[in-house]
């Protein structure tokens, strides 16, 4: 009969802590909904405001991995609202304890179909308690949606490849490299592995494994003084006709076939189309997809400039000579199967100062991780020797 | 229900802040809480050494790089870093004024632009308090807000908001609280505005235009006049009431693009044809008190102390004049490149060139003369300004921050 008692009243506070643990598993998860529901200019701030300080108050290290679920489809600046509260959690937790719940989180990590800076703050936090996780969970995160985390393994190749090259093992690391090169998708990375590869007589084609459009048609120069020209819509942007002539802002222009050498697929308009200021020039490029696929046109340029595919607008930028870099602009579309029109609009303004007189861009095309996508007729990798110093392998980290 | 319980907190802040005020000792902002790089108090040493730790209170390492200098609340040091392969990692870091122990620290990632000149930093603009919440702001145009133990109030990504917002050579113009209103400037080629932020929500109260074109100067508020703020630009100087953003005079000449203007009572001194003192009145022009040609700020703003202004020229030269009119009273030529704005304590400035050394100089009783006194070499290269508290500096480098105090 006491028996039966102690059952009873073992079911009766096991229901009441499952119920109130639920309760406060439904408050948590109301708070993280308030939290990804903010908004550009301060719209939903005072609700989340009130919801972080509860959700911080609240939670314990075993909801963090409902925390950083919160992040998955969540808007940049939800992410970071969630971010703080994952931080203040762990960082709470961590003071206490010094411990984290490292299974949950390591269960959380698994799911590569979680938001990728949830997993990889999830990383952070497990290896903050856990010394032995770098070494138990980088290596395989080689292919990972994460770049943080794929840039962690590349440089544990890296590593590798470059401990080969020193034991004077050509052949191993060459192939570490090469393992290294198609995982990694920071720029710092890549080129210092090309540089090492290069240094072990292996070039790698640049401009091939980027994925630079290289061929282009060419047509300017066009009016641009007062930067007018960068809102002015100019036969190219209405119709393409390549065969056709137009007056320009120097006379009459008409298409011109180009293509470009520069390893990093830099089109110096200057050399191309002629020495101008205040001027606007187009590039076309046809870019024939074997699938339908998302891709991104990811330009680089000191100048103001407009890209567009299939007559959709995906970027544009009216900076004159603020820096440049590859993959300064991202722009996201869609490449229809078969042929795609690429259009790039290239403005110069009139400065005279030497810093200011380039009228370059570069253009690649690649998935939403940076790997290039290449047309369907591009031909095959034609990697140039080249001597470079083989120093740079030892700074991919 | 809930809607009853976000108001009374809303309510339990609002009233919280109105009866908080920043301590004397505290160094709140860009150039301190004057905003023209004076602080008051205990002197700091004149000499210092990294290489053997004198006067070298404690040294902290920073875990990402930053122009921005450090500010000090409550006994607390905030500073902020970036770090990343694209320098988006934004951090907030909070350290005991006593010992250097880190607080608490808070990650954001940016919403907006990264890219920058190769010698700053996503961290380039310093962080602003009230004396009860901290506002960091970065190059990226990303603006969080943390109470003094690290628990956000609000997140906002101003370049997500108005995503033509940013220059890829860096940003570094540093927010102000004036009033109730945290205001930052946004300006470059693209979508560029002055904006009037509620401190408490994040909210904004205010948006005006600004001109399409670069600029790394910082807001200042007027001393002499609480509701009103400076937003300096290439071709003009601004007033703007802080309650609504509308602009009460214009100074439509050229004016420097870095150096940021300093207000003292209701004198405007601006790096604008050298340096040009005005006097605000009802008209939508301000009055020119007096230009001096021979007087052009470098990089670093321009340091008020009583009846003496200080400017350090792009060739490192040090020049003291009179707020009065201008007129030169001595120079010293400093060593090295200065991209931070040194302070003066007492009888002393301390200025940090960008190789990390630092050089004390000290000033006549009488002001009538200025010589090199000191100083110290720290290991790390700095383009951030120093804040000063309780007798003791605090800088960084893209690596470490410092506290140098007396033993």
């Amino acid at each position: 009969m006491r028996t039966l008692h102690s059952i009873c009243l073992a079911a009766l506070v096991a229901a009441a802590i499952s119920g109130r643990l639920s309760a406060q598993g439904a408050e948590l998860d109301t708070y993280v909904q308030s939290l990804r529901k903010v908004q550009p200019e301060g719209v939903g701030h005072r609700e989340a405001s009130y919801a972080w300080g509860q959700l911080v108050e609240q939670a314990d290290a075993d909801s963090l991995p409902t925390i950083l679920a919160g992040m998955d489809g969540a808007g940049p600046l939800a992410e970071n609202w969630l971010r703080a509260a994952v931080d203040a959690v762990a960082e709470k937790q961590v003071q206490k304890t010094g411990k984290l719940p490292v299974d949950r989180l390591e269960k959380f990590l698994a799911h590569t179909n979680h938001n990728p800076k949830a997993r990889r703050l999830a990383y952070e936090w497990i290896a903050r308690v856990d010394k032995g996780a770098p070494e138990r969970l980088i290596p395989g995160m080689l292919d990972d949606p994460s770049l943080e985390l794929r840039r962690e393994a590349v440089t544990r190749l890296v590593t590798s490849a470059a401990s080969s090259a020193k034991a004077n093992e050509k052949e191993q690391a060459k192939a570490t490299y090469r393992e290294a090169l198609v995982a990694a998708r920071d720029l710092d990375q890549v080129k210092a592995i090309t540089e090492a590869l290069a240094a072990l007589d292996a070039p790698v084609d640049l401009q091939h494994h980027y994925g630079f459009v290289v061929d282009w048609q060419l047509i300017g120069p066009f009016d641009n003084r007062a930067g007018k020209g960068f809102d002015a819509i100019y036969p190219p942007e209405e119709q393409i006709d390549l065969a056709a002539s137009y007056e320009g802002s120097a006379g009459d222009v008409s298409w011109k076939q180009h293509h470009t050498d520069h390893e990093y697929g830099e089109v110096d308009l200057n050399k191309a189309l002629g020495k101008h200021m205040g001027v606007a020039g187009y590039a076309l490029a046809v870019f024939e997809s074997d699938h339908e696929q998302p891709a991104e046109l990811r330009t680089g340029s000191e100048n103001a400039n407009k890209v567009w595919l299939n007559g959709e607008k995906l970027s544009e930028a009216e900076a004159y000579h603020a820096n440049s870099a590859i993959d300064q602009y991202v722009g996201r579309g869609t490449l229809k199967k078969g042929k795609n029109v690429i259009l790039v609009k290239i403005c110069q303004d009139e400065q005279t100062v030497d810093w200011a007189q380039n009228w370059v861009f570069q253009l690649r095309v690649c998935d939403s991780s940076g790997k290039a996508i290449l047309a369907k007729d591009r031909g095959p990798a034609n990697p140039k020797p080249k001597k470079v110093e083989a120093t740079a392998a030892a700074d991919a980290s | 229900m809930i809607h009853r319980m976000i108001a009374f907190a809303t309510l339990l802040i609002v009233c919280g802040i109105a009866v908080s005020s920043l301590q004397a000792e505290d160094w709140p902002q860009f150039r301190g809480a004057q905003s023209n790089s004076v602080a008051r108090g205990k002197q700091p040493p004149s000499e210092w050494s990294d290489a053997d730790g004198k006067n070298i209170a404690w040294k902290v390492k920073l875990p990402g790089k930053g122009p921005s200098s450090p500010i000090v609340v409550g006994g607390k040091v905030i500073v902020t870093a970036s770090s990343g392969i694209n320098q988006d990692r934004l951090h907030v870091l909070c350290f005991d004024v006593a010992d250097g122990r880190q607080l608490w620290e808070r990650q954001f990632w940016a919403t907006g632009r990264t890219l920058s000149h190769p010698s700053s930093a996503n961290a380039a603009p310093t962080p602003a308090s009230d004396g009860q919440l901290i506002f960091a702001f970065y190059s990226s145009n990303d603006l969080a807000c943390l109470d003094l133990d690290g628990n956000l109030k609000w997140f906002r990504g101003l370049a997500h908001d108005y995503p033509a917002a940013g220059n890829d050579v860096g940003m570094s113009s540093s927010p102000v609280v004036v009033g109730d209103v945290l205001v930052a400037q946004v300006e470059c080629q693209g979508d560029s505005f002055g904006t009037g932020i509620d401190k408490i929500t994040g909210e904004p109260r205010w948006k005006v235009a600004r001109p399409r074109e670069a600029s790394w100067a910082s807001p200042v508020g007027m001393s002499g006049n609480a509701g009103i703020v400076l937003l300096q630009s290439p071709k003009r100087l601004s007033a703007h009431r802080t309650s609504d953003g509308q602009q009460v005079w214009d100074y439509e000449v050229a004016c420097d693009a870095i150096s940021s203007p300093t207000s003292i009572g209701n004198t405007v001194y601006v790096a604008s044809k050298g340096l040009t003192a005005l006097k605000p009145g009802d008209k939508p022009e301000p009055d020119t008190l007096w230009n001096a040609q021979n007087l052009q700020p470098g990089a670093a703003s321009t340091i008020i102390d009583g009846e003496r202004l200080y400017i350090v020229n792009r060739a490192g030269v040090l020049n003291c004049a009179t707020t009065a009119d201008g007129k030169p009273i001595w120079r010293v030529r400093l060593e090295g490149e200065f991209w931070g704005t040194p302070v003066i304590v007492g009888d002393k400035m301390y200025a940090f060139n960008k190789a990390g050394k630092g050089l004390v100089v000290a000033i006549a009783a009488d002001g009538s003369k200025g010589e090199l006194a000191g100083g110290g070499q720290l290991d790390g290269e700095i383009q951030s300004s120093p804040a000063v508290a309780d007798g003791a500096i605090y800088i960084r480098s893209d690596a470490h921050l410092w506290k140098i105090a007396a033993e």
